[in-house]
C-alpha cells in the first residue's frame, strides 16, 4: 500500500504539510494525490473512531447473517445493495461460507434491532433465512484498541 | 573463628580499594543528563536509545510459550543450536557471509557483552584501537578496561559522519593492532557505501589490522543498502562481526546479541564468555529462533521510523538547526553550533525552558560538540509536539543573540 494511504488510515486528520514532511516531499504533493485517490473513489471517505461504550448513548449493534438466493444476472449484487441503502445498515459483506451476506446493523435497543431484521430485512425477496447475533462489548475497532494502555516504561535517557 | 590481624599502615578507605585505571575512566555523560531529565515531570524525550516499539507479539508469544514449556535452564555456551543455525542463514543472506554455527557463531547477552569478549580477546595492554567519533559511549572505557588505547578518529558532518580511509591513515601506528567500526552509527546515523567498505578493508589488510564491526542498527538502513565489511574478500578472516536483536526487532530487554568470527578467535571470545557468563538467558534465545523466522517485522518497522526520520528532520531544518538526513539508525544529528551556546547548555536551556530531553553532542566525543542527539523512535505526535517547542525556543535564542549584538 502506498505510504500517504497508511499514514492516512492511521490517522485522517493529520496535515498536509506533517504528511509532505514525513514522505519528503511537498505539500502540493501530498494534495494532489489526496485529490487524486478522492477521485478515483480509492478514499470514500474520513471517520473517527468512536467507543461507544464510553458515550452516554443508546447504541446496540448486531451481526446478521444473511442467507440469499441468487438471482439470474445479477447475483448476489442486487439485493446486497437494497440492504446497503437502509440507514440502520452500517457495513455489507459477501461472504465465503455458510450464509452469503453479512450485514452490521446498528439500533437503539435490542428491540429496535429485532424488529428491524424481522420487517425489513428478513422480507425483502431472495433472503432466506436470517441469524442475528448481538454484539456486546467492543475491544477492538478499524484496527484501534477501545482500552488502549499508553505505557512507556522505557528509560527517559539511554544511551 | 578469625582473629583480626593489626596493620602496621592506615587503614584503605572504600574508594583505595579501587582499580587505578577505573578511576580515570569518566561517568557516561548520558547517565549524567538521565538523572537531570529523570527529576523532572513532563519531559518529552528524544534522548532514549532504543525503539518505541513493544517487541512483536509473535515473539513475545514465543517467550511466554517458552517459559510454559519449563525453558528455565542454562543453556550450551555458546548458545542454543537452534538458533545459531537460524543466525548463519540469516547473516548469510542479509549480509553476504557465511558463518559456521558450529565454531564460528557465540550467543551472547546483547551486542555489548560482544563486544566486550571481542575486545578483551584481542587486546593486550598497550595496543592502540582506531574507533570512530561521534560514538556509542562504550567503546573507549571497553578498550580501556582490557588496558589498550582508544585512538579516536574524528568524523565531521560536511560528509555525512562516514569514516575514509584518509582519516584512518592519519591515525595508524605500528601499535595498532585493531579497527573498531559501527555503522550505522549511533549517534549520528552514518553509514557507509561499498566503495568506503572495500577501502576500509584495504587499509586493514594493509596494515595487518582486525576488525570489529559493530551492525547493530543495520536493518535500519533507510537508503544505499547495508555493505559489510564482513563480506569483503579477504576480510572474512579478520574481522570480528556483532549484531544482535536490539534495535531491528524492539528487543532490548531480552538481551540477546551475537558475535561471528573465524573459529580460533571465536573460541577464544567462547572462553572468557564461558566463565563470565556461562550463556545468555534461555527465554530470550528461544525468542530469537522465532524472531528470524520472518522478515516483515523489521520491515515494518523501518518503515515506520524512516517516515519519523523524514519529518524531524524537515521540522529541525525549517526552525533553522541545520540537520543532515541521516540513512540509518534512529537518530538525527542536527547542528546547535552557531547559536553560542555549547551543547550541553544547549541541551541543559531546552530542558529547563520547554521541557524537550535530547542528548547533548559532546556525549559521544569532543567531535561531537555543537551537536545534539534526538532520537525519533518516539512517538510522532510526541515529535510533533518536540519539534514546536523547540522552534519556540530557537526563535527566542535567535531573538536574544541579535539583540545583544
Amino acid at each position: 500500500m502506498d505510504e500517504l494511504l497508511k499514514l492516512l488510515k492511521h490517522n485522517a486528520l493529520e496535515t498536509p504539510k506533517n504528511l509532505a514532511r514525513m514522505l519528503n516531499t511537498t505539500e502540493e504533493a501530498v494534495k494532489a494525490k489526496i485529490a487524486g485517490y478522492e477521485g478515483a473513489g480509492i478514499i470514500r471517505g474520513y471517520q473517527a473512531v468512536l467507543n461507544t461504550d464510553l458515550m452516554d448513548v443508546e447504541l446496540v449493534r448486531a451481526v446478521i447473517e444473511i442467507k440469499v438466493t441468487p438471482e439470474r444476472e445479477g447475483g448476489f449484487n442486487r439485493i446486497a445493495e437494497r440492504v446497503s441503502k437502509f440507514p440502520e445498515v452500517e457495513s455489507v459483506y459477501l461472504m465465503s461460507g455458510t450464509y452469503d451476506l453479512m450485514a452490521v446493523v446498528a439500533g437503539r435497543n435490542l428491540k429496535d434491532v429485532a424488529f428491524f431484521v424481522s420487517e425489513k430485512l428478513a422480507t425483502i425477496q431472495g433472503i432466506i433465512s436470517t441469524g442475528t447475533h448481538f454484539m456486546l462489548k467492543t475491544y477492538k475497532n478499524n484496527g484501534v484498541l477501545m482500552e488502549a494502555e499508553k505505557t512507556d516504561e522505557r528509560l527517559k535517557v539511554s544511551p | 573463628m578469625s582473629v583480626s590481624k593489626s596493620h602496621p599502615k592506615s587503614k584503605r578507605k572504600p574508594g583505595d580499594f579501587i582499580a587505578k585505571h577505573l578511576l580515570d575512566i569518566p561517568r557516561s555523560g548520558i547517565r549524567d543528563f538521565f538523572d537531570i531529565v529523570s527529576s523532572r515531570k513532563d519531559v518529552i524525550s528524544l534522548g532514549i536509545g532504543e525503539p518505541d516499539f513493544v517487541t512483536p507479539w509473535h515473539i513475545r508469544e514465543q517467550a511466554i510459550f517458552a517459559l510454559d514449556r519449563g525453558a528455565t535452564t542454562y543453556t550450551s555456551n555458546r548458545g542454543l543450536l537452534e538458533l545459531r543455525q537460524a543466525i548463519s542463514t540469516y547473516v548469510g543472506e542479509m549480509f553476504g557471509v557465511k558463518y559456521d554455527p558450529e565454531t564460528e557463531i557465540l550467543i551472547t547477552v546483547g551486542v555489548s557483552e560482544a563486544l566486550d569478549l571481542a575486545i578483551r580477546a584481542i587486546i593486550e595492554p598497550g595496543d592502540e584501537v582506531i574507533y570512530h567519533e561521534p560514538c556509542f559511549v562504550s567503546y573507549a572505557p571497553e578498550i580501556r578496561f582490557a588496558h589498550g588505547v582508544p585512538v579516536a578518529v574524528s568524523t565531521t558532518r560536511d560528509n555525512g559522519f562516514r569514516l575514509t580511509r584518509a582519516m584512518l591513515e592519519k591515525k595508524v601506528s605500528p601499535r595498532t593492532k585493531a579497527l573498531l567500526l559501527n555503522f550505522p552509527t549511533n549517534p549520528t546515523g552514518a553509514t557507509l557505501t561499498q566503495a568506503d567498505v572495500e577501502d576500509i578493508s584495504a587499509f586493514a589488510i594493509e596494515h595487518d589490522l582486525i576488525v570489529i564491526t559493530d551492525e547493530i542498527y543495520s536493518e535500519l538502513t533507510y537508503e544505499g543498502g547495508r555493505p559489510s565489511i564482513a563480506a569483503v574478500p579477504g576480510m572474512k578472516e579478520r574481522t570480528i562481526f556483532l549484531h544482535g536483536f536490539s534495535k531491528g526487532w524492539a528487543m532490548t530487554g531480552f538481551r540477546l546479541g551475537y558475535a561471528c568470527s573465524p573459529p580460533e578467535l571465536s573460541e577464544a571470545m567462547m572462553k572468557i564468555h564461558q566463565y563470565i557468563m556461562m550463556c545468555a538467558p534461555i527465554v530470550s534465545q528461544k525468542a530469537g529462533i522465532e524472531a528470524l523466522k520472518t522478515r516483515t517485522d523489521t520491515e515494518d518497522m523501518r518503515l515506520s521510523y524512516q517516515k519519523r526520520r523524514n519529518f524531524l528532520c524537515a521540522a529541525l531544518n525549517e526552525m533553522g538547526i541545520p540537520c543532515h538526513v541521516p540513512k540509518g539508525a534512529f537518530y538525527v544529528f542536527p547542528y546547535i553550533g552557531d547559536y553560542g551556546l555549547s551543547s550541553k547548555e544547549f541541551a541543559l536551556r531546552l530542558l529547563d525552558e520547554e521541557n524537550v530531553a535530547c542528548v547533548p553532542g559532546s556525549s559521544f566525543g569532543e567531535c561531537g560538540e555543537g551537536f545534539l542527539r534526538c532520537c525519533y523512535a518516539t512517538d510522532i505526535e510526541e515529535i510533533k509536539e518536540a519539534t514546536e517547542r523547540m522552534a519556540r525556543f530557537v526563535k527566542r535564542l535567535k531573538g536574544s543573540s541579535s539583540s545583544s549584538t
